[in-house]
């Protein structure tokens, strides 16, 4: 009895072993991993990214030529931490380098995430395709921090690109609609990290330059729980519009309680952080019906034309429900992947590294685009949204003129 | 200067919550010298199932007597949630450990913190839900540069009867006597046949009724509740239990108000990003000259 179970436990033990090695030696499998926070109230968004790439993958019968497609989705959240870790998402491009089959990391989903995976995967010359990072310092030479992007390329080559636009354009185009709507006085906020601060920034110095009148502009501790006593100082500068560089787990519903809560009656824009229903549900409905202006990097689902739409209909058919703004990103990720897949045409890191920067003129589900020479996409469409019974609505396209 | 007048307003409404949280921390200390680090995430608790029955009852949208009837519920079930769950804390964890080392009923608080933490993080997840709007948000003052609305009115008319209450339980009640017995001299108070394990029962007890309360006045007027709230609340309620002079009932109440005014001024008047680290630099400065807080007492060395 012992010595049977023992062994029976033993087979257990080399069965995935068995298994692994087999698996790590087929020239015919390759596999994408996607890393995004799969916990926490960043969930909703990254459960429609997920189902965009599988979505992607699935319409090409998982092959590319003779190659097999396999699709992992990691998690680079904690439970405890509501969000994303350094730690997981270090760990996470650990995990991909380590396995062979590995070409393309789809990911991440936060800025200050990518910071982190970005030099490692770039020394493996894993190709890294983002559908949601916006802080232009990753790609764009003088437009982040000192010695950005080159400390994210340790190894001279460019391994990452996004399908998203940029806060660089992000930042000015919401500007120019706040003057467009007549909010002439603004007061900005931000949340002290990376991309809040980062946008909150690049609005600033565009409204001042088109001659919007910035009243102040203050870091918020995003663990605070209320902001009564800063909107109560706010309220006396008289703005019509609160700008908040942050996210909705850095305090954007609260603080447009606390707004109400003093009685100040202005417009409260934020940035595609806040494109998310957690959001609303944090705020509350009632808070932000006609009150919140959500700028988006890409029309929202509804106005998608072409293949966008055709990807709304058929994600409709197979999930039952509209997608969140970020899913279309998530099956343009995957779409661009298996591309990168079939001009590399064989399974080597290096080939679908240099093949997926040579993506040009791609006839992709948010229109026709390139990568540009630092792997920025050359879409520039933004949206603008409000927010009505408790739903996101389309309320103009930005950055078109 | 009426920019000062409403954030001195501001401040002590906050300031109020931050001390009804602040006694329960200094009374189980004054009475087991024990800083019981999960009294935060009670609160937290207290405050979930308030939102529970909020939204169960769908008040926000009941006329204003069943809003106000439906407030009184829930002020009363939180209060005795969190009262009976504290007691069994103290039943189940602490009382085992009352002759152990003093570390290690410190460390089992902060083990609970963590357990509550967890409790509430299944109960509710980890994103930051909205708590209905059932109070208005109606300027009760004449004008508008001037703001005092129901919602700060219900946090004074319950805060300070709560406290004078507390105050004059402790002072003029047989069990209040017990209790300062008990917090002076355990022994000798057991020797004069004070039934020490319940009375520290009801300390945890009543603790914890403050706690629901605060809670509720919680979700009612910031109306925002996650699993993380106990931590950062839990924080700055014991930082003004140390201020006050941790052990002492007035020094709590006292400490919550400065943290609130300390907050809402150094916010008009530093910056918004400054007032955390200001409330600490001046736990800092204060415990520098005055090491007992604003009104504890020396402390006198136990043999």
């Amino acid at each position: 009895m012992k010595i049977s179970s023992l062994r029976f436990f033993a087979t257990l033990l080399l069965l995935p072993a068995c298994f692994g090695l087999a698996a790590g030696q087929d020239s015919n499998v390759i596999k994408i991993v996607s890393s995004l926070p799969r916990t926490g109230s960043a969930r909703g968004q990254t459960d429609t990214i997920v189902n965009g790439i599988v979505m992607a993958i699935e319409e090409a019968n998982h092959r590319v030529g003779a190659i097999t497609i396999q699709y992992e989705d990691l998690d680079d959240a904690t439970a405890a931490a509501g969000q994303w870790t350094a730690e997981k998402e270090a760990a996470n491009a650990d995990q991909a380098i380590k396995d062979p089959d590995v070409m393309v990391y789809i990911g991440t989903y936060n800025s200050g995430a990518a910071k982190v995976s970005m030099p490692k995967l770039n020394q493996a010359g894993i190709l890294m395709i983002s559908p949601a990072n916006t802080w232009p310092g990753l790609t764009k030479p003088g437009k982040g921090d000192p010695g950005e992007p080159e400390k994210y390329r340790p190894s001279g080559k460019i391994n990452y690109v996004r399908c998203v636009p940029a806060d660089d354009i992000q930042g000015v185009v919401s500007a120019d609609w706040a003057k467009k709507l007549g909010l002439l006085k603004v007061f900005i906020l931000d949340d002290r990290e990376v991309y809040g601060k980062g946008i909150a920034d690049l609005f600033q110095a565009h409204a001042e330059e088109i001659g919007l009148k910035v009243l102040g502009h203050e870091g918020i501790d995003a663990q605070a729980q209320e902001f009564k006593p800063l909107m109560t100082k706010i309220k006396a500068a008289g703005p019509q519009l609160i700008y908040f560089g942050g996210t909705t787990q850095t305090k954007a519903g609260q603080l447009v309680k606390d707004m109400l809560a003093v009685g100040l009656d202005a417009k409260f824009m934020c940035p595609d952080g806040c494109f998310e229903d957690a959001f609303i549900d944090s705020a509350g409905a009632d808070n932000l019906q006609d009150r919140a202006l959500v700028t988006f990097g890409g029309l929202p689902p509804e106005r998608l034309t072409g293949k966008g739409a055709a990807f709304v209909a058929n994600y409709q058919k197979k999930y039952g429900k509209i997608p969140e703004g970020y899913a279309v990103y998530g099956y343009e990720c995957g779409k661009t992947a298996l591309e990168a897949i079939r001009r590399a045409g064989k399974k080597d890191r290096d080939a679908v590294r240099a093949a997926g920067l040579t993506i040009k003129n791609f006839d992709g589900a948010l229109g026709r685009w390139s990568f540009d020479k630092n792997g920025d996409t050359t879409l520039r469409t933004m949206s603008g949204n409000t927010v009505k019974a408790g739903k996101f609505v389309f309320m103009a396209v930005l950055g078109e003129d | 200067m009426l920019i000062l007048i409403q954030q001195l307003l501001n401040g002590l409404t906050t300031g109020t919550l931050f001390a009804l949280i602040a006694i329960g921390y200094t009374m189980v200390y004054g009475i087991i010298e024990l800083i019981n680090f999960a009294h935060g995430d009670l609160f937290m608790l207290g405050s979930f199932l308030a939102l529970s029955i909020v939204s169960s009852l769908g008040l926000e949208n009941a006329g204003t007597g069943g809003a106000v009837l439906g407030v009184i519920l829930t002020f009363l079930c939180s209060m005795g949630f969190c009262a009976g769950l504290n007691f069994i804390q103290d039943f189940v964890v602490y009382r085992p450990l009352r002759n152990a080392p003093k570390l290690t009923p410190l460390v089992s608080a902060i083990g609970v913190s963590f357990v509550f933490m967890g409790l509430g993080q299944i109960w509710k997840g980890v994103a930051d839900i909205n708590f209905p709007d059932v109070i208005p948000n109606r300027n009760l003052l004449p004008t508008e540069s001037l703001r005092f609305t129901a919602k700060d009115l219900l946090v004074i008319l319950v805060t300070v009867p709560l406290m004078a209450g507390l105050t004059l339980f402790v002072r003029f009640t047989k069990l209040g006597k017990a209790m300062r017995a008990t917090a002076q001299n355990p022994t000798a108070a057991r020797l004069m046949g004070i039934d020490v394990d319940r009375v520290i029962g009801w300390t945890f007890a009543i603790g914890g009724l403050l706690a629901g309360a605060a809670s509720v006045i919680y979700g009612l007027t910031i109306n925002t509740v996650s699993f993380q709230m106990g931590y950062q609340n839990g924080l700055y309620a014991f930082t003004a239990a140390v201020l006050g002079g941790i052990g002492n009932l007035p020094g709590a109440m006292l400490g919550g108000i400065v943290i609130g005014l300390v907050r809402s001024l150094g916010s008009q008047y530093v910056g918004e990003q400054w007032t955390s680290a200001l409330v600490f630099a001046i736990l800092i400065l204060l415990l520098v000259f005055r090491p007992s807080g604003l009104l504890g007492a020396r402390t006198r060395e136990k043999v």
